[in-house]
Formats: C-alpha cells, structure tokens, sequence
C-alpha cells in the first residue's frame, strides 16, 4: 500500500510540476477577469468620439457583465488617452500590456494611432481589435495574426457614399474636395477620386483643398469654392472642423450653391442640429444610424439607444456602434474558441486564431471577419439630411443600405488597385432604399 | 572641489545603474527611460547654449531632422542599421546646425531665439504639409533597425537600445562637461558676460557661439533619431514650437549648471507626463506648470541646485 | 502608389493671372482682411507687452482661446433674453479675462521675475500657457462649442457674386481699426499713455521722477491681455471652439509681432495685413503652403531686418 501511495504522489507530484511547467500553453484556469485595454481620445479634437466611445464600452461591459460576462468571466477595462500624443501612447500601451497584462486591446480611433499600435500588437502577440480607424492601407500591406478590424475601412466607406451620389446626382459635371490634412482626409480623397474618375471619366476636379486638421476658419476655402462653384463638394472631416466648416458655409450660402457631401458626417447630425440643411448627402461609416430603418423597431437596439441617451444626453453614433461591433467580436471570438477548446478555457492564441473569419452581430447587418486579411466585411448607409417632425436636428432620409462584399476591396489586392479596375456600371447595382419613418 | 566632482560622480554612477536595473524589473519602463535618456542628450545641448546665455526656441528642428533621416531612410531605403541611422541623423542634423547657425549666430538674445524659432516652425510647416514626401502630420514610420547586422526580437531590442542610450548619453554626458570646461567652453560663457571683452582679446564671439550652436544641433540629432526608433515613427509635432519649449523647460528644471540637471529635468517631466496622462485625469500639464513656477521661484538653479543647497545645508550642520 | 489622379490643373503661371485679374484678386484680398484683424488683436497686445515689460507673453494664445470660451459662453447665456446682448457678452469677456487674468498673472508672477533672466521671465508665461491649456479642458471640456449668435443677427453682403458674413468684413476689421486708433491715442495722447512709455524709454529715470512702474507694467499687462482675449471674443462666434485654438494663435501671432518689430502698434498692423493677404493669396494659388507663409516671412525679414520690418535697431551698450 505504502509503495501505491508513493507512486500516487509521485504522479501527482509530476504533473503538478508538469502543469507548473507547461504554462499558458495547455489548459487554462478560468481567469479571474477578462482585461481589455482600450484607447480611445479623451482629449483633443476627437474627443468627439473618444467619449462616447469610452462611454459606450462602459455600458456594454456592464451590460455583459451583468449577464456573466465571457464564458462566466466578468470583463474588466482601462481605457488610455491617443490625444497624449505618440509618445506616450505607445509607452503606455506598452504598460497595459507589459505591466498591467491585458488579455486584449481595442485599439485605435485614429488611423495615425492604429499605424503605430498595430505592428506593436503583432510584436507583443496581443489580441487587438482596431475599433474605429479607417485606413485600409493597414491590413492590405500586411498579414497580421493578432490585429483584426472589426468594422470596414476606407474604401467601402467612401464607394458607398460615390455610389449614392452617382445614383441621386448622375449629370453633376464638377467637384471639389475639402479635407483635413492626414492620412483619413488624404485617403479617402483618393479612394473616391480614384473610383470616380473609373465611373465618370468626364468629371472635373476643380479644387482639392487639405486644410490643416484642427483649422478654425474655413473663410477662404469657402470664398474660393463660392468662385469656383463646383457641383458638388465632398468633405470627409468630422468633429469640430466639420461642424465648422458646414456653419461657415451655410452662413455664406455655400450649401445651397453646391451638393455638400459629408462622406462620415453622420456624427455631426445631432450636433449640428439647424444648421444643417436638408439634401446634403451624409454618409455612416458603417450601416449605422440610431434610426436604422432595418432595426429601428428591434427592442434591443431602443434599449441600447435609450440606455445611452440617458447616460449621455445623446443618441449614438457611428464610433458607439463600433464600440458594440468591438466586444460582439471579442465576445464572439472567446465563445468561439471555448466552444472548440471543449468547454474549457482557451489560452490567447486560441482566442486568436478563433476570430479569424468570425462571424458576428453589432446592432447593424451581419459582419464577418475575413480570414484572409482579417478585416471586417461591413454594410455602409448613406442617405440624405431631411427635416422631421419631433427632432430638433435632420434625420435621414432616402438611405441606401450597400452589402459589404460588393464594394470592399478583394482580399489581397491592394484598394487603390482595385478601384482601377471598376467601370461605370459598378455604379448601377441595385440597392435596397428607405425612407424614414417607414 | 575635489568632494563635489566625487560626489557628483558617484550620483552619475547611481542614475546610470539604476537607468539600467529598473527597467530589467519593469519591462515596460524600458522605452521610456529611452525616452528620457534620449531627450536628456537634446537637453545638453540647450544647455551649452544656455552658458552663452542664448536660448534657442527653435532646437526641435535638430531633433526632427535626426527623427526624420530615421523616417526617410525607413522609407526610401528599407530597414537600416542603428549605428547607420545614428550616424546619418547626427550629420544630418549638424550640417542644418551649420546652415542655420550661419545665420543665426550673428544675433542675440530674443533675436536669437526667435530666428531659431522661425527656422523650426518652417521646418515644421514643410514636414506637415508635403504630404507626399513626409506623409504629413501622421508622420513617417521608423521600422526597427538591426544592431551591428543582426536582428533582435522585440523584446530584447527595447533592453538593447535601452543600454546603447544609456552608453551614448554617459559619454555625452563626459563630452559636453569637458567642453564645457575647456577654454572654448569658458570663450562660451564669456559671451553670456561681457561679449565685448572677448572680441577685445581677438576671438570671434560668432565663431564660438557657432562651435556651441553646431555641437548642440548634433546633440538634438542624436537624441531625434533614438527617439523616432524607440517609438518607431517620425512626426511633424518633433519640430513644432511646443517641442523646443519643452526642452527649454526641461534644462531649467534640471538646473544648467550641470550636465546632469538635463536628466534630471527630462526624467521628472516624462515620468509625470506619462503617470499623470494614465492616472490622474491628464492633468500632467497642470501639474508640470505649477512645478516649473515654483522651481523659477524658489529654486532657479533647478533641482540639480535645490539638492546642491541640501547637501551644503547638510554639510554646515 | 501613391499616384496623382486629377485632371490637369493649372499651373501657378496662369493661376497668377487669373488671380490679378479679376474679381478673385478682390475677393483674396477681403478673405486677408478679415483674417488679419484678429491676428491684429492678438499680435498687437503681445508686441505692447514686449515692448514695455520686455517679456515674450508665452500665455498670450491661452488668454485669446479663454476670450473666445468665455465669450461663447456668456453668449449662450443671454441669447435667450435677447441675441443683441451678444455684442456686450463679447466686450464684457474680453475685459473679465484681461483684468483678472492678465492680472493675476502679471501680480502673482510676472512681477517676482522682473530683472531676472529672460529665459526665466519667458518660462514661467510658458508654464501659464501649460496650466491655462489644462484649466480650458477641465472647465469648458472637450466638446466642440458653438455659439455663432453675432454673427447670424448681421445679413450677408455679395461681393462679385461671393457672399460674405457682414461680420467678418465689416465688424471684424472695424474692431481692429478702433483698436489700433485708440491704441495710439491711449499711448500719444492720454497722460498715462506717457507714463507708460516713459518706462518703456528709461524705467530708472522715470521712477526717479516718481513714476510708479510697477502699476504701469500690471496696466500695459492687463491691456494687452485684454486684447488678447478680444480677439478670442470675436473670433467665437466664426468658429466651433476646440481644445489647442490657442497654440497655433500664440505661434502665429509672435511671427506677426517678430516680423514687425517688437514694440511697435501700427508696424504690427501693417504686418498683420500683409501676412493675412499673403495667406489668403496663397490658399487661392498653391493651398499646401498656406502654413509656411507667416513663418517663411518672418525667416526672410528677420535675416535682413532683425529688430522687423519697423523696429528700431538696438544700440550695443559696452
């Protein structure tokens, strides 16, 4: 009996040792939280989105927490200012994920923060869901384990927007661009332009102006385009210099000369409530819209807004539905990987390779994470400002809602590329349209 | 004082091997102490500028032109060597010096300083608006070079660029007392007290002035490119007004009269930045403002002058 | 990869002369204008404080952006009584923020470092600007504000076809030539106008004849504090106000004050007018160098001219 119990001891001794030994690598304890470090601009001009976001991913911890959290485990999160600056946001990424030991990042609003932050992610090996940034060169010049895009990019973006202007404005023989000088406000003008001169050869570009990001008058770039009186005029700014810009031209007259187009300026709706006109073309950055004619009648989807306007005093935007479509992939991924690891805990990197071609619901269309690139498939909304009763600011109207896989670059082709090859009749696919209040 | 420099060598000795023991127990406080280490050798050179009692409002265009050979080379030419970056950007950096301090040592106090600043903020203006040569205000990316040919992982860069900061900003650290205390050194700080009186003795104030202008631009050429390669990106932000008061700040904090005060400056000023930025509702501006006030105050030889005083306080006890 | 996909533009030449020719030189012209007054404001109260203190207002930008929240503010405030009460809301800001403000600043601080070192004395303004940047995120938040109610009360005026805001050619550039005319009144004319710049010429010699200098340096402070903040005040109403308006105001204005010579009010003006149609000028030809323009002036004429374009040269004291 003596030389069994040895034995027996022996044995657990061994894998005891073995357990200690094997670490992270074999079956997991259940943690005690699920960190996630976000980033998100709590100062600085995007601190337009910073703080919903922030006040978003709060909420919606909550709320999973109050239901159990992830596979029973209750989500924990820090959040770091990307408005510090470069350098202190990489030092203190470094922190969250050295020091503090996240089990998974959000990261960033701004592209400028995601190029940074995302080789670094794929360097620390951590888990990281680029939330709200937009440029697409990120994931088409390299193939990332651990960073994924839960949201669309630039380029389905801003096809969504041309195609609703070639459909609603086809005869229109001019255009200007007024963009904020970085690399969105770059981007996305040759995204469009690149696809526009494929659809409409004929068209005339007549102004492309890049004011400096965060300028606080737009005085001469307004008189110029009063001179020049193109058709139509895109901006893809937002924040304050979208707010300022659209003011100062409507009080010049300027909106009603020319077709503004607000490529993502369904953010500033709320914000610039009269001074807005109607029949600007305004595009969402996602099918996202607090009035989604899809799931405006989802009771889920009212309590989300409701929820949010009372703990803000706003409606949500775009950025606060990527913050939902954030933790529905992380959500997601980690249910996924449970699922597969047998019920049992999974260590990150199954977590990891569980998100790639992840499918998965925010408060819009389906999404998927494609597994070649990992960026996300995303339907976009584009409609028209419309006044209406019972709201102190425009809604839209006339909204088309575009399917992600037609209009995102191919995986593995680069977007400029690809918006070479496009031709006129890209532009007359069939899309569902819907007015609002219907 | 025999005492003094002994004393004072052995704080160096401690501050070197804690830069370098710390972060081996924190591992994310790596970079930063690069960080710190690297805009301390930025800080030297404001300081040997600071001896001529000239402040440049405008030494930020040095740091951006080391980042920013980092930058270009990255770009144009692929993944470099560190020691080929160094090179480069400091060359780099001191020909600008050159170029600029041509001109700019002709003038003196608020002239001086606001030519620097005028130079810089057109460098900036450059950097920001020629999109399609520098990527404009989201900067270009630094990817992270090999050391001597080989490749490190990323984990062990941070410690080997952490440890070749520290190397470069001891010797600077040496180099810049030993100027200091050479005879152009002194020439240096004739020009602070009484310029016309140098010019009697047959040495060209302007000449020595521009030796300490060309070295300092080297400085703010090697601490830019450690800089843009520990946080693997160069930005316009490097050459912009607030930058260059930034080190201006940082070399009164720390005290001029000492080589060290300009890492003791730079170490309080990154340290608060970053915990405060983290911590306490980003409020590191406030709390650095304030700091800045009461050192002009109270303690105008900075902290390397308040501790001086609390050791010969000590001592007379 | 980056390849250029526009139709041809035209080149600089030919913009040139299309600019000189026709309405578009005027138009450029009144875009100059309304831009250069604020800048007037803002510059001018810096170079004033230069030329009497002798000290580099770091905190200048930061008094200009806490006119503007002040002023958008108490403009939300009155609207609702009546939108005209605006216009006082505005001048009422701007004194508030240059008297106590400016005045804090130069009785707390300022005043401890007279005689010391200039770095020293341009420190501590920077350190202000530090702590008034912060103190602006903390009261008014990062929001942007709007509060645009002068403006909208005044109609349009259509100048070749382009409509303009009333304000912006009209009120705008009239404030700044008040400001400039009551400034040389205030200095040529009124007794302590005098005084003031008899400290400026010779502070030991006036306060041997029993000129208190200490209350005419808190006075030029708060003066030029005060128009700091009424350029903030009027820019309000064009703009949505963010975080960091003032670190490209302060930067922006020293090029101006530099260029024309530090100390001098009517210099300042001219300067401030050529810079502002430099700028628009540009934005119509090549908009990329728009940012460059007022520092690559200021690089050419301080080459030539160090003390500006209207400064009096330095006499080397041995």
């Amino acid at each position: 009996m003596k030389r069994t119990g040895n034995t027996l001891k022996l044995l657990a001794g061994v894998s005891l040792l073995l357990g200690v030994l094997s670490g992270p690598a074999a079956a997991q304890d259940k943690p005690k939280e699920i960190k996630v470090g976000i980033t998100t601009f709590l100062s600085g001009p995007a601190a337009v989105f910073g703080e919903p976001g922030k006040a978003a991913a709060e909420m919606i911890a909550a709320d999973i927490n109050k239901k159990g959290g992830i596979g029973g485990v209750p989500l924990a999160l820090s959040f770091i200012d990307e408005g510090a600056g470069g350098e202190a946001l990489v030092s203190n990424y470094r922190r969250l994920v050295q020091d503090e030991k996240v089990d998974a990042t959000f990261a960033s609003i701004s592209s400028g923060s995601c190029n940074q932050l995302v080789p670094l992610a794929e360097d620390l090996k951590m888990l990281n869901f680029m939330w709200d940034c937009g440029a697409s060169s990120i994931l088409e010049t390299k193939k990332y384990r651990y960073n994924f895009r839960s949201q669309a990019n630039g380029t389905p973006e801003m096809l969504a927007v041309l195609i609703y202007l070639l459909k609603t404005k086809p005869n229109f023989k001019t255009i200007a661009v007024v963009n904020q000088d970085y690399a969105w406000g770059r981007e996305s003008w040759e995204i469009f332009s690149t696809a526009l001169k494929q659809m409409k050869p004929d068209v005339q570009i007549v102004a492309e102006l890049f004011p400096k990001f965060g300028a606080p008058d737009y005085s001469t770039e307004i008189s110029r385009l009063m001179a020049l009186r193109p058709d139509v005029v895109l901006t893809t700014s937002w924040g304050g210099d979208l707010d300022t810009l659209v003011r100062q031209a409507g009080q010049r007259g300027l909106l009603q000369q020319s077709t503004f187009v607000l490529g993502i300026g369904e953010s500033s709706i709320q914000r610039l409530g009269k001074d807005l006109p109607e029949g600007l073309i305004i595009g969402a950055r996602g099918d996202h819209w607090f009035m989604h004619p899809e799931k405006k009648n989802d009771a889920e989807f009212k309590a989300f807004n409701e929820a949010f306007r009372a703990k803000t005093g706003s409606m949500p935007i775009y950025p606060v539905y990527h913050m939902v479509q954030a933790f529905a992939a992380l959500q997601g991924s980690y249910d996924k990987a449970i699922k597969a690891n047998g019920g049992k805990w999974p260590s990150r990197e199954q977590v990891v390779d569980a998100a790639s071609n992840l499918e998965f619901v925010g408060f819009g269309r389906p999404l998927k994470l494609r597994a070649e690139d990992n960026q996300g498939l995303e339907a976009q909304l584009v409609g028209v400002s419309k006044k209406a009763d019972g709201f102190n600011h425009m809604v839209l109207d006339n909204m088309m809602i575009f399917d992600a896989a037609a209009i995102t670059t191919p995986a593995g082709q680069k977007s400029v590329e690809w918006l070479k090859t496009l031709k006129p009749d890209f532009a007359k696919m069939d899309v569902p349209v819907f007015q609002h209040g219907k | 004082m025999a005492s003094r420099s002994t004393v004072l060598s052995w704080t160096l000795a401690a501050v070197v091997v804690a830069a370098g023991v710390i972060p081996l127990l924190i591992p994310s406080m790596a970079t930063l102490v690069v960080l710190i280490l690297a805009k301390g050798i930025v800080v030297l050179g404001i300081i040997i500028l600071l001896q001529a009692g000239q402040v440049s409002f405008g030494h930020a265009m040095f740091f951006a032109a080391g980042s920013y050979t980092a930058g270009f080379w990255g770009r144009y030419l692929g993944v470099g060597d560190l020691f080929a970056y160094l090179v480069v950007g400091t060359v780099v950096a001191t020909l600008l010096g050159l170029l600029v301090g041509l001109f700019v040592v002709r003038y003196r106090e608020i002239f001086f300083g606001m030519l620097n600043l005028a130079f810089s903020m057109v460098l900036w203006s450059l950097l920001e608006k020629m999109f399609h040569l520098t990527n404009g205000a989201d900067g270009m990316r630094v990817p992270r070079p090999t050391v001597f040919g080989m490749a490190f992982s990323p984990d062990n860069f941070q410690y080997v660029l952490l440890y070749l900061t520290l190397a470069i900003a001891t010797a600077a650290t040496f180099a810049v007392q030993r100027f200091l205390e050479s005879p152009t050194g002194n020439m240096l700080r004739a020009i602070k007290s009484n310029e016309t009186r140098l010019e009697y003795l047959g040495v060209s104030a302007r000449r020595v002035l521009l030796i300490g202008y060309v070295i300092s631009a080297a400085l703010g050429g090697i601490g830019g490119v450690l800089v843009a390669v520990a946080q693997q990106i160069a930005t316009p932000e490097f050459a912009y007004w607030t930058k260059s008061g930034e080190f201006v700040f940082i070399a009164i904090l720390g005290g001029v009269g000492n080589a060290l005060g300009a890492f003791a400056g730079s170490a309080v000023f990154e340290l608060v930045r970053f915990y405060a930025s983290a911590q306490l509702a980003n409020s590191w501006q406030l709390i650095l403002g304030i700091v800045l006030i009461a050192i002009i105050l109270f303690a105008p030889n900075g902290l390397i002058g308040l501790w001086k005083r609390q050791r010969a306080a000590r001592d007379e006890t | 990869m980056r390849g250029r996909h526009r139709a041809p533009v035209p080149d600089l030449s030919s913009k040139l002369r299309v600019l000189m020719n026709s309405t578009l030189f005027v138009l450029a012209s009144l875009d100059g204008l309304s831009y250069a007054a604020l800048v007037f404001l803002v510059s001018v109260g810096l170079s004033l404080i230069f030329g009497v203190l002798r000290i580099v207002n770091v905190a200048h930008g930061s008094l200009y952006a806490f006119g503007a929240y002040l002023a958008a503010t108490l403009s939300l405030l009155v609207t609702p009584i009546s939108p005209w009460l605006t216009y006082p809301a505005l001048l009422v800001a701007s004194l508030v923020i240059g008297i106590v403000a400016g005045g804090l600043i130069e009785r707390l601080l300022l005043s401890r470092v007279y005689g010391r070192e200039e770095v020293l004395q341009l420190l501590i303004t920077f350190a202000v600007f530090m702590i008034m940047d912060n103190l602006q995120r903390m009261i008014w938040g990062v929001q942007p504000i709007y509060a645009a109610e002068p403006l909208k009360l005044l109609p349009n005026i259509s100048i070749f076809g382009v409509s303009y805001t009333s304000y912006q050619v009209i009120v705008l550039p009239i404030v700044a030539v008040l400001a400039l005319f009551g400034l040389r009144y205030f200095l040529r004319r009124t007794l302590m106008g005098s005084v003031i710049l008899a400290v400026t010429e010779d502070r030991e010699a006036a306060t041997a004849i029993g000129i208190n200098a200490q209350k005419v340096y808190l006075i030029t402070f708060i003066i030029g504090a005060t128009l700091a903040a009424l350029g903030g005040a009027l820019a309000s109403p064009t703009t949505s106000l963010v975080p960091g308006m003032g670190t490209e105001m302060i930067v922006l204005s020293f090029a101006v004050a530099a260029t024309a010579g530090l100390g001098q009010i009517e210099g300042t003006a001219i300067t401030a007018l050529a810079i502002g149609m430099a700028r628009a000028f540009v934005i119509y030809l090549q908009p990329e160098f728009e940012v460059l323009v007022p520092y690559l002036i200021m690089v050419a004429v301080l080459l030539v001219r160090p003390e500006g374009l209207f400064g009096a040269t330095k006499l080397r004291k041995i």
